[in-house]
């Protein structure tokens, strides 16, 4: 087993509306990476997959509050110190954060390397600006960018430019954990690959220590990281190994994910994609029982009174069911 | 050719090209293309962002002009050269936008976003119960429920609701020829399920012509009959999509295969 890089216990956080009303986005979630490691987060919008990446960064601004759990990176608790001291020593060097709408970051009226400057410099003033230019040169050919990028202005970039150069300036200090939001999806095909190439690139090469990536793409996860953890209405329904979670999915809530999988490969044309009907709970009234049970093709009238609680298997898996394993496989079977 | 069915063409085109621009300054977004589209087909057109695929449809739909070729609509050229005869050829094909946030007048609530539809399509003196009877009927064709909608401006639906109640306007005009621009891309990949099936249900259940264009090949594979790849303006292949997409013969269709994540096979990450 390989050194913990992140370690997330019971986080709770919340969202307060301006009538003053608690939505619980966050509930509950706990997680582990080991060094070298890279987890995915799937679920369909609104399940609170961006929610859970803005908490684990453990700098709150309004209207998100934490409420309790711990966030430990390498060692070091971060959550509940101030947000002060969390944007100055911990973001940056110890987790980045890469948005949705990175790119958009990206100020039209400044040359790239400024920004590597204001990165730098946020975390070590001194650095001469000649040093920051040749480890910025360095960085920017392993991954592959001309260093010419590093002179030119935002604008003069295209779209999957920008996305991998908003990826290494916010990778340039060796963060511990890189959370990466959505890096892909305003991108065509062949700009995502490119991006991919890059958070693979960024591993192997140990610029980053560990990865999260969020995206309802799920040919795309099972391609990029190592394990797979699906979320519902703020709570991990299901997690474990990336091929175990696209062929055999435990959780109705991940089958019904893993239904809406297509992708360019024979066979896949007679397949009959599984949509799953209405919509995520709101989630400022929770439901009592499951919080799919409203949804769930295979739900009982137990489910909606009682709270299921996670179950994990000998080989590490763990999912959020009050159906057994082998329930559940049997119920699958005869569907 | 769908089933062993010999199909009426509907849309057909031949040396259709778009210049914009003039002298040095020229840009042939469509250059020269060929195609045939028949009544009841699911039709595909991928290529990636800028080879030209909104400008095409953009011609189909007549919202530009063509600088050169003809496009024929139902066995007869085409002509809208008066806005009659424009609004009469829009009867006959309607389209669905990349953005459902953006498709609507938000200023209207969706019943009278329905009934406009209705109006449209000349049943403006129908009585009351009967067009109310129409709205529910195409609500729930795209699993909505009408009475949880008529007071609902569109801005209080979700990305994937706004997008199938385009669809269920689509229902009630019953044009020939649907021209679906992106309709998924700004939707998850859950409720993108649902919105490809009931694209499909049109075209079975009304016969309705499908121009899909994506630049999404796996999503062109599930749904369509026949493909046609764009790259730079130009047509490189087209064809039943079982025999472009599983054996592509175009450099460009194999590239565009091999960006996408597969589950089956291993992804290729060196060739970039």
């Amino acid at each position: 087993m390989g050194k913990v890089m992140l370690e997330v216990n019971n986080l709770k956080t919340k969202y307060v509306t301006r009538f003053h009303e608690d939505v619980y986005a966050v509930d509950g979630v706990s997680l582990k990476i080991e060094e070298g490691k890279s987890l995915g987060v799937a679920g369909e919008s609104g399940c609170g997959k961006s929610t859970l990446a803005l908490s684990l960064m453990g700098y709150y601004f309004a209207p998100l509050h934490y409420i309790s759990g711990d966030i430990i990176v390498d060692g070091r608790k971060i959550s509940g110190m101030k947000p002060d001291d969390v944007r100055k020593n911990i973001l940056g060097n110890e987790i980045a954060y890469i948005p949705q709408a990175a790119m958009n970051a990206l100020n039209p009226t400044q040359k790239i390397i400024r920004f590597v400057e204001d990165v730098i410099h946020a975390h070590d003033p001194k650095m001469p600006r000649k040093d920051i230019y040749d480890l910025a040169k360095e960085r920017f050919q392993i991954l592959g960018l001309p260093e010419e990028v590093l002179q030119k202005h935002a604008v003069e970039l295209s779209g999957g430019m920008k996305q991998r150069t908003v990826i290494a300036i916010s990778t340039i200090l060796s963060p511990k954990v890189l959370i990466a939001d959505e890096p892909s999806s305003a991108l065509d095909v062949t700009s995502q690959k490119m991006v991919i190439k890059m958070m693979r690139d960024l591993m192997e090469k140990g610029f980053i220590k560990s990865m999260i990536f969020i995206t309802h793409e799920l040919p795309l996860l099972y391609n990029v990281t190592d394990d797979i953890m699906v979320m519902y209405a703020g709570q991990i329904v299901e997690k474990g190994t990336a091929k175990e979670m696209v062929f055999d999915p435990l959780h109705p809530y991940s089958k019904g994910l893993m239904g809406s999988i297509i992708v360019p490969e024979e066979g896949v044309r007679e397949q009959k994609l599984t949509a799953i009907p209405g919509t995520p709970p709101n989630l400022k009234h929770p439901p009592e029982g499951c919080r799919f049970a409203d949804r769930c093709p295979y739900a009982q009238p137990t489910c909606r009174g009682m709270k299921p609680e996670v179950i994990e298997l000998p080989n590490g898996r763990e999912y959020r069911c009050l159906m057994s394993e082998r329930k559940v496989r049997e119920v699958y079977a005869n569907a | 050719m769908r089933d062993g069915k010999e199909l009426k063409p509907c849309l057909s085109g031949r040396g259709v090209t778009k210049v914009f621009g003039f002298g040095d300054a020229k840009t042939v977004a469509v250059d020269h293309v060929d195609f045939d589209f028949h009544e009841g087909e699911f039709v595909s057109i991928v290529g990636e962002s800028g080879s030209g695929k909104t400008t095409l449809s953009k011609m189909l739909l007549g919202l530009i002009s063509v600088t050169e070729g003809e496009i024929d609509f139902q066995g007869k050229p085409r002509d809208i050269s008066n806005g009659k005869k424009k609004k009469e050829y829009w009867k006959g094909i309607q389209a669905i936008f990349q953005d459902p946030f953006a498709s609507y007048n938000m200023f209207k609530r969706v019943d009278s976003v329905l009934l406009d539809c209705i109006n449209m399509r000349g049943d403006k003196n129908l009585p009351k119960e009967e067009k109310e009877r129409l709205m529910t009927e195409a609500c729930s064709f795209v699993n909505l429920k009408y009475a949880e909608l008529t007071n609902k401006y569109p801005f209080e639906l979700s990305g994937g609701q706004m997008q199938r109640l385009m669809i269920a306007r689509i229902f009630l005009l019953k044009p020939k020829i649907l021209l679906a621009d992106e309709p998924t891309s700004m939707i998850d990949a859950c409720s993108r399920a649902t919105i490809l099936d009931m694209l499909l249900k049109l075209r079975d259940e009304i016969n309705m012509t499908i121009i899909f264009i994506t630049h999404d090949i796996g999503l062109a594979y599930y749904v369509s009959d026949n493909v046609y790849i764009m790259e730079h303006g130009k047509f490189v292949e087209s064809g039943p999509a079982e025999e472009v997409i599983l054996h592509p013969t175009a450099a460009y269709t194999k590239r565009l295969i091999s960006d996408v994540p597969k589950i089956y096979e291993p992804w290729d990450l060196t060739t970039v």
